[in-house]
């Protein structure tokens, strides 16, 4: 009987990979611990390593093949004839592979789950008609705002833990070392509060740094610096000493990395008056408001997310394209209902929108983009004409950007609304690891349908 | 802290021991031009004069909040400002009143700010622990216990970035010295060479906790020896003593050898803020310091012994002192408050 060897999941966001290389043939004998391919992910190239012994009987997957999903078979061993016959995932070395059984049962529960139906979402309205586009990642976006304002501007420099030699944690730095030297591109020790109080300082003495946080669960240890050395400084000196500084990183839950690295800090910092709050979800979003939040003259605090880091978008192909801070985006016109939503909510509320259109709901979907200054002009506009509105954030509900909008929107068009507002969030726990629990914690899809027909009492 | 009552750290018995511990003089080299320990005198006096009104105006309650006076240390800020040039950056904590007038800030703006007027350095809105000024490049002025540490050692950055010979000074007392934000920073400076002196100014107590109860080593010029950061204790009431040590560090910093930590032994005379009665120390202990080793005391006795002065001009000095410190008070009272539309403005800065 053949072992099977399962492409491997080298991230905890990790959904498919190009299999760039074959260490092995048809025919070699492998021990446990060889090396035997090489896969590249959006983030790095990574080496898969054997572990079992035996005679490679059959590579499924050719080297060049691109978009391989987890745990697709890539390759098959025969195994040692005195052993029982029995598959056995692949698995590299460094990283944790899921158990046999829940592979098995997973291939069997879901053969080939369908991707999900998302709503086609027009480009925005607000760019010149005929404008070009290329495709890229908000990964790449972010690293190209990044290196066209340090080009344009002498004073703009990154630091953070591993953005220079290592090309960030989740490569978002990619590239900038090499071009810009490690005088502007500089890795820090494991210091956050340190290294945020020296960036205040710095952009006090009028420089711009860029500070990446590798996610901001560690930002806790600088929120002082953040919130009192750099949001009130400035309304302290009587106007006097400002500070033109970004703080970024991914932010909110990425995939089973527990409760300390799965938070969303969107309601804390859009809480502190003298910050600026922004959370894109597209690629052009995350180019246009980066590149504004670096020329702003203010604290910004840029909440990027780590699932979206990797998904490709239309970037228009400007020379200089940046986008105005504070103002929300209408992603799609609809009459029904108002969806509010920002950062990786959007995901879910895209796919809800495709089942409640079948359903004969009208929905309108407004991507926040800035949360702090909130655009609520936009919002009530929308509700005065919907009269129902729901909101989808991944924090918490307590206190959250939902209960803002609520407050804001029934004093304001309080005589509009025809329905109680609802919010759909993070349940209220610490995030649970089981990958079942979860997802019940997450918000999801079918929240947000839920959410929805019952505002519309369907 | 800055915003912490004392009540049960006043309920306490007084410290049994008396702390300062001035250092050994370095005389050689040490001593100041008679032109010098003049313009010392003038300095330390205008700080202590100045401090003085803020005390009383406290009481009259026309100052509000918190209130840190400087009193007993002004031979640490003179001294180092006489050691640093134009262009150098200044920042400390919340016990600034003394900083910003050895900056060369306007005691009027100053005092207007400590009553909460328009004509204050902030405008109204930052108070006795927040002031700044660019001109005298006077980077604050911050209420919470060492966040001004990572911040100075950010200016250094900066010039270190720019490629200038800017050195920072960054002051912090003995209670700031246990905050982990510290040694976060001596890391960083020291790893990348930045041009920052670390002040020290140990005057004995973190509010009422004395150092001896607050700190496994008590010795915080050893506080950088695990960064290789070089560190000095200099006996912070002589102010050739703050001067010479500071030239030393200064020019350390200037000529690329990285940041310096000079511990000042000095001592506060009053309270850690003015709600503050001061029990956990003797009224002796306060007394032997007065009495002993007073800064301002020190230079006086110099000039008249060495017959550098009469002592018809130093009453001289002192009626101009005390009359830029009523002009201040003066101004501080008259100015208005500021328009309730300040309340909106200086929130972000405009794009």
């Amino acid at each position: 009987m053949s072992i099977e060897i399962l492409m491997p999941a080298l991230s905890p966001t990790m959904e498919e990979g190009t299999l760039a290389k074959w260490l092995v043939k048809e025919g070699d004998e492998v021990k446990s611990g060889d090396v035997i391919a090489e896969i590249e992910t959006d983030k790095a190239t990574m080496e898969v390593e054997a572990a079992d012994e035996g005679t490679v009987e059959k590579i499924v997957v050719p080297e060049g093949t691109e978009n391989v999903k987890v745990n697709a078979v890539i390759a098959l061993l025969a195994g040692d004839d005195d052993l029982p016959a029995k598959k056995k995932p692949e698995q590299n070395a460094d990283v944790a592979a899921e158990p046999v059984t829940k592979k098995d049962e997973k291939k069997q529960e879901k053969p080939a789950a369908p991707k999900a139906q998302i709503v086609e979402v027009a480009a925005d309205p607000d760019l010149p008609e005929g404008t070009e586009f290329v495709k890229q990642t908000v990964r790449e976006a972010l690293r190209d705002a990044m290196a066209e304002e340090m080009r344009r501007d002498e004073n703009v420099f990154v630091m953070g833990e591993e953005v220079a030699q290592y090309e960030g944690a989740y490569k978002v730095t990619q590239g900038l070392l090499a071009e810009f030297g490690d005088r502007r591109v500089v890795d820090t020790p494991i210091t956050e509060h340190g290294f945020a109080g020296l960036g205040v300082g710095a952009a006090f003495a009028g420089l711009r740094p860029i500070v990446e946080f590798m996610t901001f669960n560690f930002a806790m240890q600088a929120i002082d610096q953040i919130i009192n050395s750099a949001a009130k400084t400035r309304y302290m000196s009587g106007g006097q000493m400002s500070s033109p500084i970004v703080f970024r990183g991914p932010n909110g839950p990425a995939s089973r990395v527990g409760a300390q690295h799965s938070h969303d800090y969107a309601s804390w910092y859009a809480h502190i008056p003298g910050l600026i709050v922004i959370a894109p979800y597209s690629a052009a979003d995350a180019k246009g408001l980066l590149k504004a939040a670096i020329r702003d003259p203010n604290p910004v605090i840029f909440l990027e997310n780590e699932v979206l880091y990797g998904k490709t978008f239309d970037v228009p192909k400007f020379d200089d394209f940046v986008l105005p801070i504070g103002k929300a985006r209408v992603m799609k016109e609809g009459k029904d209902v108002t969806l509010v939503s920002h950062s990786h909510g959007i995901v879910y509320c895209l796919e809800a929108m495709a089942r409640l259109q079948e359903e004969g709901l009208d929905v309108e979907l407004i991507d926040l983009r800035t949360i702090r200054p909130l655009d609520i002009d936009t919002i009530i506009a929308s509700v005065k004409k919907t009269n129902r509105l729901v909101t989808v954030e991944e924090t918490w509900p307590v206190c959250g950007i939902g209960a803002e909008i609520a407050a804001r929107v029934q004093a304001d068009a309080f005589d509009f609304l025809d329905a109680p507002i609802l919010r759909v969030t993070q349940k209220d726990v610490p995030m649970p690891y089981a990958a079942n629990l979860e997802k019940l914690a997450l918000p999801s899809a079918d929240d947000v349908v839920e959410a929805v027909k019952a505002v519309c009492y369907r | 802290m800055a915003s912490r009552t004392s009540s049960k750290a006043a309920a306490r018995k007084p410290a049994k021991k008396p702390a300062a511990k001035p250092v050994k003089k370095k005389d050689a080299g040490m001593d100041l031009s008679s032109k010098a320990e003049l313009q010392a005198y003038r300095d330390m006096l205008l700080i202590r004069r100045f401090e003085e009104k803020a005390g009383q105006m406290y009481g009259m309650g026309l100052i509000g909040g918190f209130c840190h006076l400087y009193i007993g240390q002004e031979a640490v800020v003179v001294g180092m400002q006489m050691a640093i040039e134009e262009g150098d950056q200044v920042i400390t904590g919340y016990r600034d009143h003394g900083h910003m007038l050895a900056c060369g800030m306007d005691p009027k703006g100053v005092m207007a700010e400590l009553t909460g007027r328009e004509g204050g350095y902030s405008r109204g809105k930052g108070g006795s622990m927040h002031m700044f000024s660019r001109n005298k490049n006077f980077y604050g002025g911050h209420g919470i216990v060492g966040a001004q540490v990572p911040i100075g050692t950010g200016l250094a950055f900066a010039n270190r970035y720019r490629g200038n010979d800017r050195v920072c000074l960054a002051y912090f007392g003995d209670g700031a010295a246990n905050q982990g934000q510290v040694y976060e920073s001596f890391n960083m400076a020291e790893l990348w060479s930045l041009p920052v002196v670390y002040v020290i100014e140990n005057n004995q107590y973190a509010m009422g906790t004395s150092v001896a109860r607050a700190s496994a080593q008590t010795n915080l010029s050893k506080r950088g020896a695990s960064f290789n950061i070089p560190g000095e204790q200099v006996d912070g009431m002589d102010v050739r003593a703050v001067r010479a040590a500071g030239e030393k560090a200064v020019q350390s910093c200037r000529a690329g050898n990285g940041p310096y930590i000079l511990e000042m032994m000095t001592y506060r005379y009053r309270g850690h803020s003015m709600s503050d009665p001061a029990k956990y120390r003797a009224k002796e202990e306060v007394a032997r310091m007065r009495q002993e080793h007073d800064p301002i005391e020190q230079v006086r006795t110099r000039l008249l012994t060495g017959k550098h002065v009469t002592e018809d001009e130093l009453k001289e000095i002192d009626k101009e002192i005390k009359a830029i410190v009523n002009d201040a008070a003066e101004f501080a009272q008259l100015s208005p408050e500021p328009d309730p539309s300040e309340l909106w403005t200086d929130v972000l800065a405009g794009a």
